[in-house]
């Protein structure tokens, strides 16, 4: 009885994490907090990208809505492949994580909130410039006032969590 | 050496480099790449309010808030010791039409015309910094993912939905830019 609620319980967390479609995957090992270091390392060498590729530049986005450019085409579209052949590779090798563990992936759902909430962040990434690791960067670069637009994303997502059920999904 | 790394970078280097990050996630501890989700970790940790959505144990989530706290200092770095030296090569056209906006200073990555701590309080700046961060924040939530999560993430893991969500990306840019932007740019 008591299993079944925890079971229960774990089955909900799991859903509300799902909704996400991003914050799934569990690793079943518990680590010590500085197993998360690794992680700033792959996001430093990411920023030191965003930055050096220019794809945290307002203009460029601007170039890429008016296609004025080929250049941020090209990182997108060659990101994509890149990620796909890896995601093909560790699929048909079952390559495992550094701990042993198996890669799983979970297919996302869909529902009319990747087109209404998709065309939405369209017209903010077309103002700001900027998706949301960007704004990340642009701060550490030393727009300082860019935390205004992470503080007021930060608030987006909140009113959006806030009033979800009333939304159509 | 340095040189080289000084300048920037083509795409045909960026770009696989970003697209490696999805197995480097993957393989380090079987993360799903996604940058927005630290919004809603951010929300969960500070301001739940006992909304079901923020429910979560987002200590798991962790990682996620080292990886965009990561980004932060490789911005800081980038800046500090591999600036490019040039302001950006864009394209004239485009360089022309921001000219009748008074936008013409193009060293930053950021336009610092539009985007400072002067111009938070004017009505396009407050448009631009809250408004646009708003939707960010809010549309990427609603669509379940940002640019890394369904554009990069998603396509790279052949999710139809991700693809839809990609495309109303697109158009939501190009309207914004090509149509509502010239307006805003105007007040």
């Amino acid at each position: 009885m008591a299993n079944s609620s925890v079971e229960q319980t774990a089955q909900s967390e799991h859903d509300i994490r799902a909704t996400d479609s991003i914050c799934i995957n569990e690793s079943q090992k518990q680590h010590k907090w500085y197993y998360n270091l690794k992680y700033l390392v792959v996001g430093l060498l990411f920023g030191v990208l965003f930055v050096k590729a220019e794809v945290i530049s307002w203009f460029r986005i601007q170039e890429m809505f008016r296609l004025q450019s080929f250049h941020m085409y090209g990182i997108i579209g060659s990101a994509v492949l890149v990620g796909m052949i890896s995601v093909w590779l560790i699929k048909r090798y079952r390559i495992k994580t550094i701990s042993g563990e198996a890669i799983t992936f979970t297919d996302k759902k869909f529902n009319k909130g990747q087109i209404y909430g998709g065309l939405l962040f369209g017209l903010g990434w077309g103002l700001t410039g900027a998706c949301p690791g960007p704004l990340f960067a642009q701060i550490g670069m030393g727009a300082t006032v860019v935390i205004v637009t992470l503080i007021s994303a930060v608030a987006g997502t909140w009113v959006y969590g806030r009033f979800r059920d009333q939304l159509p999904h | 050496m340095l040189e080289i790394i000084k300048q920037p970078w083509p795409w045909y280097v960026a770009g696989p480099l970003i697209g490696l990050t999805v197995p480097a996630l993957l393989i380090l501890g079987n993360k799903s790449f996604g940058i927005s989700s630290s919004l809603r970790h951010v929300c969960a940790m500070c301001v739940p309010a006992k909304i079901p959505f923020f429910q979560y144990d987002w200590k798991k989530e962790l990682w996620n808030m080292f990886f965009v706290l990561g980004i932060f200092l490789g911005g800081m770095i980038a800046v500090t010791f591999l600036a490019n030296t040039e302001p950006v090569q864009l394209n004239p056209s485009l360089v022309k039409e921001l000219s009748i906006y008074g936008v013409t200073d193009f060293s930053s990555l950021v336009p610092v015309e539009l985007v400072s701590w002067n111009k938070l309080l004017t009505l396009p700046g407050l448009i631009m910094m809250v408004g646009g961060g708003f939707l960010v924040g809010f549309g990427a939530r609603y669509a379940g993912g940002c640019t890394s999560g369904h554009a990069i993430m998603g396509l790279a893991t052949l999710q139809w939905p991700s693809l839809v969500a990609t495309v109303c990306f697109m158009i939501g840019g190009f309207v914004m830019a090509n149509w509502i932007l010239p307006f805003i740019l105007m007040m």
